[in-house]
């Protein structure tokens, strides 16, 4: 009935392009350039002209503001300029989302989402400000003092433990979700983890960072950037690159899950669970229909638990789900994270999953799926607020 | 001082204007453990507010609770993401569910249980670690026999 305020199929990615990957601290150029260079080359891996380019997305607080960028990279008449707020990676498909949106609604024609991360130059996400002050203010003021300051110990150690409690979680499971993160970078020369295998006994004995979560449960830090240009259908047919539609996207923020000191109403799930029926509602899709899916690995245990939130299986079923290969390439039954994702290929906030989807549907991912026509992309599972999108052919 | 949980250097909390929160730590200072609760339709919440998410109203008290509740969730912190925690490391975070303030959450640490022995479930009863020299009073967890 809202079908003409959709933007479902109405826009397409036709560039991505990507800086190389590095631990956090290797890059000497600044991440201004990053983000410079990741549109360019996206830009080109379009076509297009960076004349042509008129809107500028991004999401995360990014420090590369859009006019300073769109300064220095010559664009002419910038039409369209958007941050999304808040929500660390939760933010990436909705950068791309809003850039959707000013497309369908005219204010722009070519409009670029980025995301530049140097950690080296500036220090880790989500260390928060408790690490450099003496006196804290506002919800962290009722978590830092207790110790409990950074994104793994508030969004994911013990909504983890939770689950483990209430549905019988294990270790394993969380395991098997590093092990295909690692089984796929193995192919993906750009990953950070390339020629570094992880075996499951590797996994089980690595050191606690924050006792359920092991060491290889968490993402890495890292320095680089990455880019998409999108543009409508129409023009997307003029191309030359084959055209990746935006079949749906969805972005938000469930009733009370930014409560303070952890009093969302529920817990063990990511903020996923209001924004999937969403999404699978503009697709017209359901996770039956998902051929490859890429779900942000800040932190294992929220990977597991946006599978569910997604309805690949029930709430609490996550655990027997990952199991026996299932989210493995090439033969499981819903291969994730084809690149290596946050865990092994690099932490670009996500973005590089964006990236990764696009590859999917072009038929030029490393871990190629056969035919893949349906490409899902979730931001950022257990942030406020999160996002995703779906990709097709 | 030196059997105060976490050594010094914390970071230790400020009361923000921004959300009328000043009722709960001066209430940790007298050793009560308060939860915001709306005067108009009861709804509790935390952490504090200005207004009240279900009826929008801006009127609340500061109630006093039993300072009980089970732990709902917990973790034991290996990592040390603070340079004051560097030689505290492993230390226990928990959440607990107090017993009388509609399913209201607070996040602490459980000062006399070593890690192995906390479990979800378990009881236990807050208790007040005082910080003279700062001007602030912590909200900690002892466990409760039943």
């Amino acid at each position: 009935m809202a079908e003409e305020f959709s933007i479902k199929d109405k826009v397409c990615v036709v560039g991505i392009g990507e800086t190389e990957f590095t631990k956090a601290g290797v890059i000497t150029r600044s991440e201004f350039q990053l983000a410079c260079e990741a549109i360019v080359k996206a830009v080109d891996d379009a076509g297009l002209k960076m004349t042509d380019i008129n809107g500028i997305c991004s999401y995360a607080n990014d420090r590369n503001e859009a006019v300073r960028l769109a300064t220095a990279l010559g664009i002419p008449d910038l039409a369209f300029s958007n941050m999304q707020w808040s929500g660390g990676g939760g933010g990436g498909s909705a950068s791309v989302a809003n850039a959707c949106a000013a497309i369908v609604a005219g204010y722009a024609k070519n409009v670029v989402a980025f995301r530049a991360l140097a950690q080296g130059q500036f220090g880790r996400f989500g260390q928060g400000l408790a690490a450099r002050s003496d006196r804290i203010t506002g919800q962290a003021a009722y978590t830092a003092p207790f110790g409990v300051m950074t994104a793994g110990q508030n969004l994911a150690a013990m909504p983890a433990r939770r689950h483990m409690h209430e549905f019988g979680t294990k270790h394993e499971h969380f395991g098997a979700i590093s092990m295909a993160s690692y089984k796929h970078a193995q192919r993906n020369p750009r990953a950070i983890m390339y020629g570094r295998p992880l075996t499951m006994e590797t996994y089980l004995n690595s050191r606690w960072i924050a006792e359920p979560l092991h060491l290889f449960d968490c993402c890495l830090e890292n320095d680089g950037a990455a880019a998409a240009v999108l543009t409508s259908a129409e023009r997307a047919k003029d191309l030359k690159p084959r055209p990746v539609y935006i079949m749906a996207a969805a972005q938000g923020n469930g009733f009370r899950y930014g409560a303070g000191a952890h009093n969302g109403p529920n817990y063990v799930t990511t903020n996923h669970d209001v924004v999937a029926p969403r999404l699978w509602q503009m697709a017209g899709i359901g996770p039956q229909d998902v051929d490859v899916a890429q779900f942000y690995e800040n932190f294992t245990p929220l990977v597991l638990m946006s599978i569910e939130d997604y309805g690949f299986c029930k709430k609490g079923e996550g655990g027997p789900f990952v199991e026996g290969g299932r989210i493995e390439w090439p033969d499981g039954e819903l291969p994730i994270n084809t690149s290596g994702g946050n865990l092994a290929e690099a932490y670009i906030h996500g973005f590089e999953l964006i990236t990764e989807g696009v590859r999917q549907v072009r038929g030029t991912s490393n871990c190629q799926v056969k035919d893949a026509e349906i490409s899902l992309v979730v931001s950022g599972p257990g942030v406020t607020p999160v996002s995703s999108l779906i990709l097709r052919r | 001082m030196a059997d105060q949980f976490f050594p010094p250097g914390m970071p230790l909390p400020a009361s923000d204007p921004s959300s009328e929160d000043a009722g709960f730590w001066e209430a940790c200072g007298r050793h009560e453990l308060v939860v915001q609760r709306c005067t108009d339709c009861g709804t509790f919440r935390h952490t504090p507010e200005v207004i009240c998410y279900k009826c929008l109203s801006f009127n609340y008290e500061w109630h006093r609770v039993s300072g009980k509740g089970r732990i709902y969730s917990h973790m034991n912190v290996v990592y040390p993401t603070h340079p004051a925690l560097r030689e505290r490391v492993p230390y226990n975070a928990i959440l607990v569910e107090l017993e009388d303030a509609q399913g209201i959450r607070m996040v602490g640490n459980l000062v006399d249980c070593s890690y192995e022995d906390i479990h979800i479930g378990m009881p236990v009863e807050v208790c007040f670690e005082d910080h003279p020299d700062k001007d602030v009073t912590l909200p900690l967890w002892k466990r409760l026999d039943q």
